[in-house]
């Protein structure tokens, strides 16, 4: 398997994270390289296998519907980048 | 008072024979004189840390005390704490001021120990050597030329250079044990889900452990105490009775049966480690314990089958930081999708990129089960393998790192060549045992070596032991470096 110069840019998009051209062709090589790893795993077989995903394979725990927190709204809004009126502050998203 | 154990200051501070200000101010001013050599620290807040030794000392006055008042110690900077930053080793959080305490700094507030400071790491708990940290690199205290081991290699160079008696620490894939090893301290990584990871800044949520790195197993034992225990508000948290993990630590080894993987001593250990594992066995073995050959056939397929799942869960994780509700935002965007873009570009640094790239990939539509599902079936074999081994010894032993700590630099341009060096260290976390490194000797070049001990499922008292046992016949531990 090798990645395309295509296939960075649409994996970086999926992950909201900017590349700019220059730095595709970097960014591609290192992830073939780390897939040329992961490859390795094809080689087993594992036909029947569980799949694992989590050491205690426990369910989850119920908890009656009740509130548990309290009202801590300023504390986290006075870390956020941008409020207004008691709202996080995002780009207009709809004209 | 520096240089003894969290056991021998609380004896002290119990006496009377110091004072927590006392004891705190010592460590700060080394801290002072020697993190910016070592840089082992994020951030320190001396009002901060003397407000709270003050308050320790008060409660002595009272008589509410616990076994711990008073001890100082430190946090890696991944466990949100109230009032200090909490950056996670990433520019993405350099304005974070927690606006809460994570479960195991609520824990350890309880229990009176006073916070140093915040322990320098990989960035979000991503590397193996603590290069990829926004701050810049921790040196080892031994080798200010090598690398401290990561990603808890802050917490493990303040433990090494007596900077803090111990710290807080997690492990994702050997992030506790790895740098124990590489600075000549003592690592505990618990079994998965007995210590909360809430308010623990989250990397691969299946794997990530929060632990201890001190300088002796008993005094690992004591921190377990404060730090394990049943949390609702992680869904993971495993619900049992509460245990002193203490108990067994006087145990006499004879009779114990020693697992030694064959993969472990197979080819790429390094002579050095490889003399210093051995040398431990014999001790072992004097010890009245008997080695018993294992194998644990899939060990080679933990580097690919982690490399799949650390990075799928680090990609969703990771999604939460866009600039909205905490952490950077980018200061110019066109529109919504273009602030998350560059906000994500300038707030990470290149190697949780190229994870939350990997991860983002193996998640994708069409790639789910040739990756992340064959993983999780190589995942279950890993932990197989271990359920077999457990049928025939008490613990199992091994190194914690092909080789002693290497340079600064030599491996941060090929992120693969420091996966590679993984490989002892993975499985655990795959499987979800509980894990140790224990000081065991020094290289060639005098960079220290850790010995790997592995348990079952909540045998932290059992592994405990075994290290404990091999500190009274031993004294790697004891030895630090000359600063």
């Amino acid at each position: 398997m090798s990645l395309t110069h295509q296939d960075v840019a649409q994996i970086a998009k999926l992950a909201r994270i900017a590349v700019t051209e220059q730095e595709i062709e970097a960014v591609g090589h290192e992830l073939n390289t780390i897939f040329g790893l992961i490859e390795k795993m094809q080689a087993v077989n594992t036909d029947g296998v569980e799949p694992m995903a989590h050491p205690q394979d426990e369910a989850l725990r119920l908890r009656a519907d009740a509130v548990t927190e309290t009202d801590r709204r300023d504390a986290f809004l006075a870390v956020a980048p941008q409020v207004e009126a008691g709202l996080f502050l995002v780009p207009q998203v709809i004209e | 008072m520096i240089d003894a154990t969290l056991k021998a200051q609380s004896q002290q501070l119990a006496l009377h024979a110091i004072s927590s200000e006392e004891l705190a101010t010592q460590y700060l001013d080394r801290i002072e004189a020697l993190n910016p050599l070592l840089n082992a620290f994020i951030s320190v807040d001396r009002e901060q840390t003397l407000l709270e030794a003050r308050a320790a000392d008060a409660a002595r006055a009272r008589g509410a005390v616990g076994p711990l008042t008073g001890v100082p110690i430190a946090h890696k900077d991944i466990f949100c704490q109230q009032g200090w930053k909490t950056s996670c080793g990433s520019r993405m959080l350099d304005n974070f001021i927690a606006p809460y305490d994570a479960h195991v700094v609520e824990q350890c507030r309880k229990a009176g120990l006073v916070t140093l400071g915040r322990t320098n790491m990989d960035e979000f708990a991503m590397g193996s050597s603590t290069e990829n940290s926004w701050y810049g690199p921790t040196r080892n205290p031994w080798d200010t030329a090598a690398i401290p081991g990561g990603s808890s290699g802050g917490s493990a160079a303040a433990v090494a250079a007596r900077l803090a008696p111990a710290a807080t620490a997690t492990d994702t894939g050997g992030s506790i044990r790895q740098p124990a090893s590489h600075c000549g301290v003592t690592g505990l990584k618990p079994t998965y889900g007995a210590v909360s990871r809430y308010g623990m800044v989250a990397f691969a949520s299946s794997l990530d452990q929060g632990g201890v790195i001190a300088q002796t197993a008993e005094d690992c034992a004591l921190m377990l105490n404060v730090m394990a225990g049943f949390d609702p508000r992680d869904s993971t948290s495993v619900e049992r009775a509460s245990e002193d993990y203490t108990r067994d630590l006087a145990l006499p080894l004879a009779g114990l049966k020693v697992g030694l993987p064959r993969e472990y001593f197979a080819e790429g250990l390094s002579s050095d480690v490889a003399r210093v594992i051995e040398a431990a066995i014999a001790e072992l073995k004097k010890l009245g314990a008997s080695m018993v050959d294992i194998s644990l056939p899939h060990t080679e397929l933990s580097i690919p089958a982690y490399y799949v799942i650390a990075p799928a869960e680090a990609s969703s994780n990771l999604s939460r930081y866009d600039g909205v509700r905490y952490g950077h935002r980018a200061a110019e965007y066109r529109d919504l999708v273009d602030m998350y873009e560059k906000t994500r570009a300038e707030g990470f640094g290149s190697e949780v990129k190229r994870r939350i790239m990997v991860g983002t990939y193996v998640l994708s539509h069409g790639y789910y089960d040739a990756y992340y599902l064959k993983a999780q079936k190589i995942r279950r074999l890993i932990a197989n393998d271990f359920i077999a081994a457990f049928n025939r010894c008490d613990v199992i032993l091994g190194p914690v790192a092909p080789t002693a700590a290497f340079n600064i630099g030599e491996k941060s341009g090929d992120p693969v060549e420091m996966y590679l060096s993984d490989i002892y260290t993975l499985s655990v976390n795959l499987a979800g045992l509980p894990g140790m490194s224990v000081p065991a000797g020094f290289a060639a070049n005098g960079r220290p070596i850790g010995l790997q001990l592995i348990g079952n499922y909540f045998a932290e008292a059992r592994v405990l032991n075994v290290a404990h046992q091999f500190q009274l016949a031993t004294d790697w531990h004891r030895s630090s470096p000359v600063l």
